[in-house]
């Protein structure tokens, strides 16, 4: 093989590569055209859905629609974004109703005949326009015990690890603080229960503290009680809407559950309760 | 008289990414009372973007790796522009800040005795950056941010300076808008830490978000501060060039690093074609040992796409002009080939790139186990900006401190990937650290009625401008316009005479920024906030522009068309900007100090 020379690997990947760049010419939707957007318009005291019409070219998303418009007709719309690139979570909304971020939204994944409708997160009180007030997101991780780590492995203060013992804490480490699962969840969204349950976030949130094999504090106690675990009957609507795959309720929740199970219920733990509150 | 809340606080911190949150953490840790201002909600800083990993000679995948060959890499990928003071005290202390952030938390990737693996990246000599995956940035904002929340900081999210406060010749804290309600809040405080990241949205084509118009570098200068190196602007080489609502947004230097390969549309691995003296010695000159590097061979050098990224960004531009580039204007980057060489290559590749993975499936509908991805230039990083001390991160304006993006002389003329994470945690810590102590040793500061009425009045002026004139301008257009114009005339490729028209369209720019109104009321109102980020916007690109056309030579992220080569007359000062007595931007050549003895010594041992 020579430096830099043309070799079968490389010309295989010249052609792939047009080929690809042709596909995601054509999926991407060629032509420029006009599409409408209806978009809720409002703050706290109430509000309503204004139509938009801006012009869609090539693998736009759902973000790039409503920067247009902020661009063009409404230059004071409010719209909560940062990367861009689903990494960061800011942009979370309502597309046709479902939980998306608007910037992994594209538009040809759109019935773009209909007005696409964009509105703000319902489980979270309005601020203005497509933003909600999720500062109660911020609060309640505060109430969580934070990381307490074992005595470290070795004499230099570090820790061992395989890598197989991290994976699952891993998956949960994925999450990009979005809260779209805390918006679709039913015991938020329309039970209100704010007060007396953490939502699948905080859940994902304990169960990567909880199964971090260096962590040795104990939560099971607020899952069961302040952290309101009793209230998820695991319908599955929060793994759904996971930008991140996250499975939230199989990997996370049902352990966490079963976790509570055992130590609240099982009859040698209960006989060590019974004598440490007597003692 | 304006509407105002104040609080008072020993150390404020401006940003909340890295840097911001690890210097916050500190100054609280030794007992000061920190505000933290975060322009965006905590957490979404663009840390979260970075994807590669830190890079830290933990020496646990080579045991040939230890701080003195980081210093030498560091230095020769930054055209010993660096601060060699920095350069020294990074390599030295990276290892350690790397593993407290495991003491807090963070679950790096394990080598398989179970420690922290470390992966290869361009410029440094051996495997060297901690990561997760290709999200480390995500790991590591989030460790520091739940680390952080339990240390009684107080936390003020959405929230953007201004302008800094002064009493006499020091600080004396921030006045700044909430973003929820439009409200105005001045915060005293006896020091204050810049965090604020960089300038990328002085440009066209980015990996930036809105939120980096050059705040910190702007507030530090007209502050009084001087800042440096603003003419060495990192245009990371893979950015996605298709679709292009996409354009510009990062392709992780962590592909390479895995044995992903570039190639142009005649097949070339074009890499091979131009290799600097510099690096010779320790690249690569066939394919077949460029893969044996990959795979962990330690008697083989590194593949040619590991070279820097200033030379990658150039080599890559060089293509698409000479009409050799992908069919959107860009290259192939190709890490699907691997699958010729390993089994279980797909599996293997959205395990160690997983957000690449994604991201080019849902945005670009390709599947980068299978194919080729499209990549090219797109603006990055600032190595320039506030001039600080190497030892306590202190601006020349004394209580002014700065660190991560926002400060310069780490880098020097071009950045390494992965020193931008071990720059914010070693460096956001010294910050934190000495700004304590400064706010300790300080008696307490007076802001006064007069300043805060006048930045009140002239944050509201866009308001007033749009009831009182008819034909005002809209904020976006005029920010736009400045995008193109720097992405045009000073990007990459520089050229006296397109510099000098730059300098004309600034101030051009600066007349129609002056006109900016905007309607609508202050909650939540981003073309209000767009219009008072292009004062900012403004000055970096001034002093970028001033800088560029003062060094008449090429080095490092600085390339010049009509001084192509490097020249040693420029070798021995940094270009430093300061605003003049009368408010015009003044540009000088300031010495740097010879490197100490020792340090010399490692650079030689290291060539």
């Amino acid at each position: 093989m020579t430096a830099g020379g043309t070799t079968s690997v490389s010309r295989e990947i010249v052609e792939s590569g047009q080929r690809a760049a042709e596909r995601s010419g054509e999926s991407a939707g060629g032509e420029s055209k006009r599409a409408a957007f209806r978009v809720w318009r409002g703050d706290s005291s109430g509000g309503a859905f204004e139509e938009y019409t801006t012009s869609v070219s090539e693998g736009m998303v759902v973000l790039d629609a409503i920067h247009q418009i902020q661009a063009e007709s409404a230059n004071d719309l409010a719209v909560r974004w940062n990367c861009k690139a689903g990494k960061c979570g800011s942009c979370s909304a309502e597309v046709n109703g479902m939980p998306r971020l608007m910037c992994m939204t594209r538009l040809n994944d759109l019935d773009l005949e209909k007005a696409v409708t964009v509105e703000p997160m319902r489980a979270f009180p309005p601020v203005r326009d497509l933003v909600t007030d999720v500062s109660w997101n911020f609060a309640v991780k505060k109430r969580i015990a934070k990381f307490k780590p074992r005595i470290p492995d070795a004499p230099d203060g570090t820790w061992r690890m395989a890598q197989s013992d991290v994976d699952r804490v891993q998956e949960f480490r994925k999450c990009i603080e979005c809260f779209l699962c805390q918006d679709t969840c039913h015991v938020l969204r329309d039970h209100q229960k704010h007060d007396e349950f953490i939502g699948p976030r905080f859940l994902v949130h304990v169960a990567a503290l909880e199964m971090h094999p260096l962590d040795i504090e104990n939560r099971a106690a607020e899952l069961r009680q302040a952290y309101g675990i009793g209230y998820c009957n695991i319908t599955k609507c929060c793994t759904r809407v996971c930008p991140e795959n996250i499975t939230i309720t199989d990997n996370a929740i049902i352990p966490l559950k079963e976790r509570v199970v055992d130590e609240h219920y099982d009859p040698l733990r209960r006989l060590v309760r019974l004598f440490r509150r007597k003692s | 008289m304006a509407d105002y809340e104040t609080s008072a606080h020993d150390v404020l911190v401006v940003g909340a990414g890295g840097a911001g949150l690890r210097a916050a953490i500190e100054a609280a840790a030794s007992g000061a009372r920190v505000g933290l201002v975060c322009k965006s909600l905590l957490g979404k800083a663009h840390t979260v973007m970075a994807e590669g990993g830190v890079a830290a000679a933990l020496a646990n995948v080579d045991e040939r790796d230890n701080w003195r060959v980081h210093f030498a890499d560091t230095m020769r990928g930054g055209q010993y522009m660096n601060n060699w003071r920095m350069a020294e005290l990074h390599a030295r202390e990276a290892p350690d800040r790397v593993r407290e952030l495991e003491a807090w938390g963070a679950v790096f990737d394990r080598t398989p005795d179970g420690r922290i693996l470390q992966r290869n990246f361009g410029g440094h000599k051996y495997p060297r950056l901690a990561h997760v995956g290709d999200r480390t940035g995500l790991e590591m904002i989030r460790t520091l941010q739940d680390h952080a929340i339990h240390l009684g900081i107080d936390i003020h999210m959405e929230c953007t300076v201004v302008t800094l406060l002064k009493d006499g010749d020091r600080i004396a804290g921030a006045f700044a808008y909430d973003r929820d309600r439009g409200r105005f809040k001045v915060f005293a405080s006896r020091a204050v830490v810049l965090a604020t990241g960089g300038i990328g949205r002085a440009y066209d084509i980015t990996s930036n978000s809105w939120e980096y118009t050059g705040d910190g570098q702007s507030l530090a200068y007209r502050a009084g501060a001087a800042l440096q190196d603003m003419e060495f602007v990192q245009f990371h080489p893979t950015g996605m060039v298709w679709p292009p609502s996409v354009k510009g947004i990062l392709v992780t230097e962590g592909v390479r690093g895995e044995g992903g390969i570039l190639v142009n549309r005649d097949g070339r691995r074009f890499m091979f074609d131009d290799i600097p003296e510099n690096y010779r010695s320790q690249t690569a000159d066939n394919e077949e040992e460029g893969w044996q590097y990959v795979m962990g061979d330690k008697n083989a050098r590194r593949p040619p796409e590991l070279l820097t990224r200033d030379h990658v960004a150039r080599c890559i531009m060089r293509e698409v002009r000479e009409g050799r580039g992908s069919p959107h204007g860009g290259v192939f980057l190709d890490i699907s080939w691997i699958k010729s060489r390993i089994r279980n290559a797909p599996e293997h590749i959205r395990k160690k790139l997983p957000s690449m993975y994604h991201q080019f499936k849902q945005l670009a509908d390709i599947d980068i186990t299978a194919e080729p991805m499209e990549v090219g230039p797109t603006t990055h990083y600032m190595m320039g900006g506030i001039r600080v001390d190497g030892d306590t991160q202190m601006s020349t304006l004394p209580g002014l401190f700065a660190a991560g993006e926002s400060a310069a002389g780490l880098h020097g003329a071009n950045r390494l990937g992965g020193n931008s994470l071990s720059d914010l945690l070693v460096f956001g810590k010294r910050a934190g650290e000495h700004a304590a102590m400064f706010a300790a040793d300080s008696p307490a500061v007076r802001v006064t009625a007069d300043d805060v009425e006048s930045a009140a009045a002239a944050s509201l002026e866009p308001f007033e401008r749009a009831m009182i004139e008819q034909s005002t301008e809209g904020p976006y257009q005029v920010q736009y316009a400045l995008q193109e114009m720097m992405q045009e005339l000073v990007g990459i490729v520089r050229r006296e005479e397109e510099m000098r028209r730059a300098l004309d369209g600034i101030a051009t720019l600066r007349a129609r920024a002056a006109r900016v109104g905007v309607t609508g009321n202050r909650e939540y109102n981003p073309g209000w906030h767009t219009a008072l980020d292009l004062r900012n916007l403004l000055t970096v690109a001034e002093a970028i522009t001033r800088s560029a056309l003062e060094r008449k030579e090429s080095r490092g992220g600085h390339f010049r068309d009509d001084f192509p080569e490097k020249n040693p007359v420029y070798a021995d000062f940094n270009i430093v900007v300061t605003r003049g007595t009368s408010g015009d931007m003044t540009v000088s050549r300031v010495q740097i100090p010879p490197m100490r003895r020792d340090l010399t010594e490692i650079v030689e041992e290291n060539k």
